[in-house]
C-alpha cells in the first residue's frame, strides 16, 4: 500500500507541536507581563488641562497635602480641590500668568476644571481615605513621592493583590499618623520600619480586614 | 437466535449472524465510508436547530443576566444544576462500560463501549455548560482555576464546588483520552480503506498506526493503564458532585448516603441513556449482529440492579429521617412526598423504582421496544430525581418566612431542550464520522468465538481458565 503521508509529515507534525507549545508558553508569559496593573496602570501620567506641578507645590514650596486635599482625614474621598482653593493664592501670586488662564476662567464661570483622573478604584471597591490616613498609612504608600512629580503619575498598581499584601502585613507601611502627609518621612535612627510599624499597629489596634466584605460591601 | 438456547451452560455468542472479520469490517467501516442513511440529514438538521436554540438561550442569559431564569431566593439552584447533575450522571455509563467492565473481563462490553464512551463525552460537554452559564458572568470562570493573579484571588480548596471543577475536568480529559486511544486502530482501518482527503484526515488521527506487534503491545498497556485510571473516576466524580450538596447543612442535602446513592443513580441514568440511543441505532444501522439481544439483556439487568439501589436509597433516606427524629429533616421529606412538588417526587419514584421492575421478566429484557420505553421512563425519572433533591430541599428550609416556590421560565425550558440538541448533534456527528463499534476489540471476541468455540476440552487447567474469560 502506498504511503499516506510523505516522510516529512512527522517533521511537520513535530514542528507544529513545538510551535503550539512555544506559543502557549509565550502567550502565558506575555499575559502575565502585560496583563496585570503593574504594567497597565503604573506609569499612567496623562497631561492635565492646566500643567499643575505637585513637584513645585508639595516639593519646592512644601505645602501640606492637606491644604488642597482637605477632606482626606475625615472622608472616604481625599477630594480634588475646588477652583477657589487654587485662586486663594493665585489671585495674588502670578495672577496674570497665561499658564493659569483656564483656572481663572473656571473661577469666573464656576465651571469645574476638567482634571484627568489618575487614581481610580473600581466601583465595587469601598476605599476609605480617612481610615488609612488616621491609622498611619502615609500618602506616599499608595501615591508615591508626589512631591517629586511634575506631572502626577500612577505610582503603585492598586490591584487587589497589592492591597491585600499590606492588609496582611501592615507593619511595613505604618508610621505615626502625624507623619502621614510627610512624604519624606523615614523611621527614626535606630529603629526599623517594622519596629515602628508593629508599635503603631499595637497602639492604634490596627486590624485591617481580609474578608471579602471588608472592601466589597 | 444463537444455539446457546439448547445448552444452558454454553455462553451466548457475542457476535451473531455468522460474521467473519471481513464482513464485520465492511459493516462497521462501511457506515462511515458510505453515504449516511436517508434519515441522517433531517435528523441532523433538526437536532442542529435545537442546539442553536441552546446556544441562543445561553447567549441571551449571558447578555441579559441570570434573571431570565426562574430561579431566585430561596431557590438559588434549579434547572441549571439539575441539568448539570443529570448530564454528568449520564456520562457515567461510558466509563463504567469501558473501564470497569474491561477490568472485570466482561467481553460483551466491546460491542457497546465506543458508543457509550462517545455518549459520555458529549454528556460531559452538556454538563460542563451549565455550571459555566449559571454564573452569569462566564468570563470570570478562571476564578475557579488556581492561577496566580493580580487580585490575589485563589480558589478555596475546602469547597466541594472547587473539587467538582477538578473532578469533572479530570473526568472529561481521561474519558477523551481513553476514547481516543481505543479509536486509533479503527481509524487506521478506515484510513487503509479510503483515499484522498478522507484518507489524510483519518490518517492524521490514526497517528501512524501500522498494527505491528510492538504497536499492539504498547496500545494494550496504554489501554489498561487508562482503564485503571478511569475506574476510580467512575466512583469519584459523582461522589464529589454529591458533596456539592452533602457538605451543605440544608435538610435533604446533608446526608452521608449521598455519595453511593449518587453513583448508583449516575450509572442507572447512564445505562438508560445508552439503551435509549443504542436501540434505535442498532435498528437503523443494521448492527443487530454485533449488538445482540444478549447485550441488551445484560444492560437491562444492570439497569434493574442500579434501579434497585436507587430505590433502596430513597427508602433509606426516609427511614433515617424518621429514625433521626430531626424536625426540619422530617418536614423536608414530608414536604417532598406531599408538598407542592409532590408530583415531581412521585414521578421520580414511579419512573426510577417501579418501571425497571418489569425486567424481572425475560420477555421485557429481550424486547427492544419495551426496553426503549423503560429507558425513556428512567431518563425522565432521573432528571426529576435531581430536580426533587435540589428544588424541594431549597424551597422550604429552616425559616418559614423565607419559603418560596420555583417556577421555570420559558428560557429554563428552552435551555434544557437546547442541551439535548447539543448532545444529539454531537452524537449524530459521531455516528457519521467515527466507527461506532470498537472493531478491533470485537474482532478479538470474534477470534475467540471462531477459533475456540468448537475446540475439544482444553488439555490443562491453565488454558481452561483462559477460555472461561471469553
Amino acid at each position: 500500500m502506498a504511503n499516506v503521508f510523505r516522510p516529512r509529515a512527522d517533521l511537520w507534525l513535530r514542528q507544529i507541536a513545538a510551535f503550539a507549545v512555544l506559543a502557549s508558553v509565550g502567550g502565558t508569559a506575555a499575559l502575565y507581563y502585560y496583563g496585570p496593573p503593574e504594567y497597565t496602570r503604573v506609569g499612567y501620567a496623562p497631561l492635565q488641562p492646566t500643567a499643575f506641578s505637585h513637584e513645585l507645590h508639595a516639593g519646592q514650596i512644601g505645602m501640606s497635602c492637606l491644604y488642597c486635599h482637605s477632606n482626606v482625614e475625615e472622608s472616604p474621598h481625599a477630594m480634588v480641590p475646588p477652583t477657589a482653593t487654587c485662586l486663594n493664592c493665585h489671585n495674588q501670586v502670578r495672577a496674570n500668568s497665561p499658564l493659569l488662564a483656564e483656572i481663572r476662567e473656571a473661577g469666573k464661570t464656576g465651571r469645574a476644571v476638567a482634571w484627568e483622573r489618575v487614581h481610580k478604584t473600581p466601583d465595587y471597591v469601598y476605599f476609605n481615605h480617612s481610615v488609612h490616613v488616621k491609622r498611619g498609612v502615609g500618602c506616599v504608600s499608595c501615591h508615591g513621592k508626589v512631591n517629586e512629580m511634575p506631572i502626577i503619575r500612577h505610582d503603585q498598581p492598586l490591584s487587589m493583590g497589592w492591597c491585600l499584601e499590606c492588609h496582611r502585613n501592615p507593619e511595613f507601611a505604618l508610621r505615626p499618623p502625624s507623619e502621614a502627609t510627610n512624604l519624606d518621612w523615614s523611621p527614626p535612627v535606630g529603629q526599623t520600619q517594622v519596629e515602628v510599624g508593629l508599635h503603631i499597629k499595637q497602639q492604634l489596634a490596627v486590624n485591617p480586614p481580609q474578608t471579602c466584605a471588608g472592601c466589597h460591601r | 437466535m444463537s444455539t446457546s438456547a439448547q445448552d444452558s451452560l454454553a455462553r451466548p455468542l457475542l457476535v451473531e449472524g455468522g460474521r467473519t472479520y471481513a464482513s464485520l469490517t465492511d459493516l462497521v467501516a462501511g457506515l462511515v465510508e458510505r453515504k449516511p442513511p436517508r434519515w441522517w440529514l433531517p435528523a441532523f438538521l433538526a437536532s442542529g436547530a435545537l442546539a442553536t436554540v441552546g446556544v441562543a438561550m445561553a447567549a441571551y442569559l449571558i447578555s441579559t443576566g441570570v434573571g431570565v431564569w426562574g430561579l431566585n431566593e430561596p431557590v438559588g439552584w434549579a434547572f441549571d444544576i439539575t441539568n448539570f447533575v443529570f448530564w454528568i450522571g449520564i456520562g457515567h455509563a461510558g466509563t463504567l462500560i469501558s473501564a470497569i467492565l474491561f477490568l472485570f473481563r466482561q467481553k460483551w462490553r466491546t460491542s457497546i463501549n465506543r458508543f457509550a464512551e462517545a455518549m459520555t463525552l458529549f454528556a460531559v460537554v452538556c454538563a460542563g455548560m451549565f455550571p459555566l452559564i449559571h454564573m452569569g458572568r462566564v468570563w470570570l470562570f478562571w476564578y475557579l482555576v488556581p492561577l496566580p493573579n493580580a487580585n490575589a484571588i485563589y480558589p478555596n480548596f475546602r469547597s466541594a464546588l472547587m473539587w467538582d471543577v477538578v473532578a469533572v475536568s479530570t473526568y472529561g480529559t481521561v474519558s477523551l483520552l481513553f476514547w481516543y486511544v481505543g479509536l486509533i486502530p479503527d481509524l487506521a482501518t478506515i484510513r487503509d480503506r479510503t483515499s484522498g482527503l478522507r484518507q489524510k484526515i483519518y490518517g492524521f488521527f490514526a497517528l501512524g498506526w501500522r498494527g505491528s506487534a510492538r504497536h499492539w503491545r504498547e496500545y494494550e498497556v496504554a489501554y489498561l493503564l487508562l482503564a485503571g485510571l478511569a475506574t476510580p473516576l467512575v466512583l469519584s466524580v459523582h461522589t464529589i458532585v454529591s458533596f456539592d450538596f452533602a457538605t451543605a447543612i440544608l435538610p435533604g442535602w446533608h446526608t452521608t448516603i449521598f455519595p453511593p446513592y449518587f453513583v448508583a443513580g449516575a450509572v442507572f441514568s447512564g445505562f438508560a441513556m445508552v439503551l435509549t440511543l443504542m436501540i434505535p441505532a442498532r435498528e437503523l444501522y443494521g448492527l443487530k449482529d454485533v449488538v445482540t439481544l444478549h447485550h441488551l439483556e445484560n444492560m437491562s439487568k444492570i439497569l434493574m440492579a442500579t434501579g434497585l439501589m436507587v430505590g433502596y436509597a430513597y427508602g433509606v433516606e426516609q427511614f433515617v429521617t424518621w429514625y433521626g427524629g430531626n424536625d426540619f429533616e422530617k418536614y423536608t421529606f414530608r414536604n417532598r412526598a406531599f408538598g407542592p412538588y409532590a408530583w415531581a417526587y412521585w414521578t421520580m419514584v414511579s419512573c426510577n423504582v417501579l418501571s425497571p421492575q418489569v425486567f424481572w421478566f425475560k420477555w421485557f429484557r429481550r424486547t427492544p421496544w419495551a426496553m426503549f420505553a423503560v429507558s425513556i421512563f428512567v431518563n425522565i425519572g432521573m432528571w426529576f430525581e435531581r430536580f426533587v433533591i435540589i428544588v424541594t430541599s431549597l424551597h422550604r428550609d429552616y425559616l418559614p418566612s423565607s419559603w418560596g416556590m420555583f417556577i421555570p421560565t420559558w428560557v429554563d425550558v428552552a435551555q434544557l431542550a437546547g442541551s439535548f440538541g447539543i448532545f444529539l448533534t454531537l452524537f449524530l456527528l459521531f455516528l457519521r464520522f467515527v466507527p461506532m463499534v470498537a472493531l478491533s476489540e470485537v474482532k478479538g471476541v470474534l477470534h475467540e468465538q471462531l477459533e475456540h468455540a468448537h475446540a475439544e476440552p482444553p488439555p490443562h487447567p491453565a488454558s481452561r481458565r483462559k477460555e472461561a474469560r471469553s
